[in-house]
C-alpha cells in the first residue's frame, strides 16, 4: 500500500510537471499546444546526447536540456502560433499547426535516433535504494519528485510575484487590456512558451531517466494523460494541474495494480468524465464567466 | 482530435517506411561450397537486412561452417543464400526465385515466422521441402503442409523443460507472473508458462499484465512482490523485458526472474545492465554440451572467427539434417528424395543434441536453461 502510493506520487510528479507547462500556454493563449509532447521527447533526447556523447554529468545536462526545451518552445511559437495570431480561427488553426509541428519533431527524432528505444548509460545516476516506512524508493525517484516539486514551486512564485508573471497573467486575462497597459504581448507570449516548454522538457528528461527508455513516440504516452490532467485541474490553472497530476498518478497505479493494465487509461478517463459531470470547470478552473 | 491523431500516425508510418525502404535492395545470391557436378543445391532465405538482420548474419555463419565441415568429410552440398530483408514480400520473391529459377532441392529458412507464414505455402505448392531453422511460432508453420519441417523448438517446447530445470536448481514453490496481454507472442508465452507452472505444482500468488507501449511497470511489480513469491515469471519482448527487470530490482526484488524467449537476446542484457544478473531463460542450444557434434560445431565457428549462438547452431544443424536426409535416401538429391529422407531422420547427433522430428515435423530435442551472470548468458549445468 505504502509502496503503491509512493509509485503513484512518483508517476504523478512527472504528469504534473508535464501538465503545468501545458496548462500555462492554454491559460495564456486559449490554445492547446499539441506539440508539447514532442518538446518533452526532444528534450529527453537532448539530455541523452549530452550525457552519452558529450559525457556531461547529469547535473550539467539537465539544465541544458531544459533550456533547450525552452528554446524549442520559442521556435514553436514563432513557427506554429505567431503567424496565425489574430486570425478569427486561430484557436483551431493553432491546434492543427501545433499537431503538424509535433509530427515534424517526431520525424526528425526518428531520422536521427531511429525507432528503437534509446537509454541513458548505466552509470548516469548512482544506484541507491532508500527505505521509507516499509516502502523502497531509489535515490533517483526521490530526486525526480524533488526536482518536479521545486520547478512547480518556482513557476508558481514566478507567476505570482515577478513582473513577467504579472505580464503573463495580464495577457491571459485580456490581451487587449494588456496591450493598452503597454505590455509587449508577443514577447510575453514567447516567454510563456519558453517557460511552458522548459517545464515540459524537464518532465521529458525526468521521464527518460525514471523509466530509462526514450523513443520518438515517448511523448504520446503522456500527451493524453497531460490533457486529462489539465482538464481535471481546470483549464489554465497551474495549481489545479499540480493537484490533478498527483491524483491521476495515484489513481493510475491503483487501477493497474488491482484491475489490470488494460484499465490503465480507462479508469483515468472515467474519473475525468465524472469530475467534469459534477464540476464542468475542473477542480480549480476559473469560473465560466470568463468565456465571454 | 481522434482523426487528427490518426493522420499523424499515418504520416509517421509513411516517414518510417520511407526511411527503412532503401535497405531492402536485392543483393546478389551468394554461393557457398564447391560447385562439383553431383552437389545437391539447397536454397536459404535469410534475413540479412532489416530488423532481423542480427539473426540472419548468425545463420549465414552457421550454414557456411556446416557446408565446409560437410565438404571436409566428403559430402558435397551447395547452398544459395538469399536475403529476404525480414519482410513477407521479399521472402515470397526469394522463394519464387529459388523454386523456379534455381530449381533447388530444398529450402532452409526463412528467418522469421512471419515471413514463413507467407512464403512457405509457395514451397508446399511446388512440393519443395522447407526446413525452418528459427521459426518458433507454435502454430502456422509446420501446419502449412507436409513439406514444411523445422529444427527450431517452439516456445511451447522450450519453456516447460527450462522451468523444470530451473526448479531443480532453485527449488521454488511459489511465483508471481507478469505478461504482455496485447501481443500474440507474449500472450502465447504466458499460456505455456501458466501450464508449465501448474504441471510443476508451483502456486501462482499473483498475475499482472502490461501493454507493449508501457514504460512504467512499478504498480504491477509492487503488487507481485508484496506476497513474497519465490520467483518472478515474465513473458515479454526484449525491449519491455529489460525495463521490467530493471524496475523489479529497483523495487528491491533480489530473487530469480524466469523469462520467455523474448529475453533471449544480447540486447536484453545490454539494456538491463547489472539488473539482468540472475535472470533465467530457456534455450534450445546448450553451448557447454560435450557431445562430439557440438564440439565440432564450436571448433568450426572458432576457425571462422565468429562467436556461436543459438541461431548459428540451429542453422548449422539445419544443413547437417538435410545432408543426413540425402544420406537416408541413398544419396539421391531430388525434392521428393529429400522429403522422404527427412522423414527417416531419427536420434541424429547434432550440436543441439540428439535430434528427431515429431510426427507433425517439428523439432524434438532436449532444451537447456541459461542464466545471466556477470553480464553474459551462461548455461546452467
Amino acid at each position: 500500500m505504502g509502496q503503491q502510493i509512493l509509485n503513484g506520487v512518483f508517476v504523478g510528479s512527472i504528469y504534473a510537471l508535464f501538465a503545468v507547462g501545458y496548462t500555462l500556454v492554454f491559460g495564456v493563449l486559449d490554445i492547446l499546444n499539441l506539440a508539447h509532447q514532442a518538446v518533452f521527447m526532444l528534450s529527453a533526447f537532448a539530455a541523452l546526447l549530452l550525457v552519452s556523447d558529450a559525457h556531461l554529468s547529469l547535473w550539467a545536462a539537465l539544465p541544458l536540456a531544459v533550456v533547450f526545451g525552452g528554446l524549442v518552445g520559442i521556435a514553436l511559437e514563432r513557427l506554429a502560433f505567431r503567424p496565425l495570431r489574430g486570425r478569427a480561427d486561430s484557436n483551431i488553426s493553432g491546434l492543427i499547426s501545433s499537431l503538424a509541428m509535433a509530427t515534424v519533431f517526431e520525424a526528425i527524432a526518428l531520422q536521427i535516433f531511429g525507432p528503437d528505444t534509446s537509454r541513458f548509460p548505466q552509470d548516469t545516476f548512482p544506484d541507491r535504494m532508500i527505505r521509507i516506512a516499509g516502502a523502497s524508493a531509489s535515490l533517483l525517484q526521490l530526486c525526480i519528485v524533488g526536482i518536479s516539486v521545486v520547478l512547480m514551486a518556482l513557476l508558481t512564485f514566478l507567476l505570482a510575484r515577478t513582473r513577467l508573471g504579472r505580464q503573463i497573467r495580464a495577457v491571459a486575462e485580456s490581451p487587449r487590456a494588456a496591450r493598452v497597459l503597454g505590455i509587449d504581448i508577443d514577447r510575453t507570449i514567447a516567454m510563456a512558451f519558453f517557460l511552458s516548454s522548459a517545464l515540459g522538457g524537464a518532465a521529458g528528461v525526468l521521464f527518460g531517466l525514471a523509466f530509462n527508455s526514450i523513443s520518438p513516440d515517448v511523448g504520446r504516452s503522456v500527451e493524453l494523460k497531460g490533457l486529462a490532467v489539465i482538464i481535471l485541474g481546470g483549464m489554465g490553472s497551474v495549481p489545479g494541474a499540480v493537484i490533478a497530476g498527483f491524483a491521476l498518478g495515484i489513481v493510475e497505479v491503483f487501477t493497474v495494480a488491482h484491475l489490470g493494465s488494460s484499465f490503465r487509461d480507462a479508469v483515468s478517463f472515467a474519473v475525468l468524465f465524472l469530475v467534469l459531470v459534477a464540476r464542468p470547470r475542473g477542480l480549480l478552473g476559473p469560473a465560466a464567466a470568463r468565456e465571454a | 482530435m481522434a482523426p487528427a491523431r490518426r493522420w499523424s500516425l499515418v504520416v509517421l508510418l509513411f516517414v518510417a517506411s520511407a526511411a527503412c525502404k532503401d535497405k531492402g535492395g536485392q543483393a546478389p545470391a551468394e554461393s557457398t561450397g564447391a560447385a562439383a557436378p553431383a552437389a545437391a543445391v539447397i536454397g536459404a532465405s535469410l534475413s540479412l537486412t532489416g530488423p532481423a538482420a542480427v539473426y540472419g548474419a548468425a545463420q549465414r555463419a552457421g550454414i557456411q561452417a556446416a557446408v565446409e565441415d560437410l565438404a571436409g568429410s566428403g559430402t558435397k552440398l551447395q547452398v544459395l543464400i538469399e536475403d529476404d530483408a525480414s519482410t513477407k514480400q521479399e521472402g515470397i520473391t526469394v522463394f519464387q526465385k529459388l523454386i523456379n529459377r534455381d530449381k533447388v532441392s530444398a529450402i532452409i529458412g526463412p528467418s522469421l515466422s512471419n515471413t514463413a507464414s507467407a512464403a512457405d505455402p509457395l514451397a508446399q505448392q511446388a512440393q519443395v521441402p522447407v526446413l525452418a531453422i528459427s521459426n518458433t511460432a507454435a502454430t502456422g508453420i509446420t501446419d502449412i503442409g507436409n513439406f514444411i519441417w523445422r529444427d527450431s523448438l517452439t516456445e511451447a517446447q522450450v519453456i516447460p523443460g527450462a522451468f523444470k530445470k530451473a526448479q531443480e536448481k532453485l527449488k521454488f514453490k511459489t511465483a508471481g507472473v507478469l505478461y504482455g496481454n496485447d501481443d500474440v507472442f507474449t500472450k502465447a508465452g504466458y499460456d505455456v508458462m501458466q501450464k508449465a507452472l501448474a504441471d510443476l505444482k508451483v502456486q501462482v500468488l499473483g498475475t499482472q499484465t502490461f501493454a507493449k507501449p508501457d514504460r512504467d511497470y512499478q504498480a504491477q511489480l509492487t503488487q507481485l512482490i508484496a506476497p513474497k513469491p519465490d520467483v518472478l515469471v515474465v513473458s515479454a519482448l526484449a525491449d519491455n523485458a529489460s525495463s521490467i527487470v530493471a524496475q523489479a530490482r529497483q523495487l528491491g526484488w533480489k530473487g530469480a526472474i524466469l523469462g520467455g524467449n523474448g529475453f533471449n537476446s544480447p540486447a536484453f542484457i545490454k539494456n538491463a545492465g547489472p539488473a539482468a544478473d540472475g535472470v533465467m531463460v530457456g534455450t534450445s542450444w546448450n553451448s557447454l554440451s560435450q557431445d562430439a557434434a557440438n564440439q565440432k560445431f564450436l571448433a568450426s565457428m572458432k576457425k571462422a572467427g565468429i562467436s556461436p549462438d543459438q541461431f548459428s547452431a540451429q542453422a548449422y544443424t539445419g544443413v547437417m539434417i538435410l545432408a543426413e536426409a540425402i544420406r537416408q535416401s541413398g544419396g539421391k538429391t531430388g525434392r521428393e528424395d529429400i522429403e522422404a529422407g527427412l522423414g527417416k531422420v531419427k536420434d541424429f547427433e547434432t550440436p543441439l543434441g540428439k535430434f528427431s522430428f515429431t510426427p507433425s515435423r517439428d523439432a524434438q530435442h532436449e532444451p537447456s536453461v541459461q542464466q545471466v551472470k556477470d553480464g553474459k548468458f551462461q548455461i546452467v549445468p
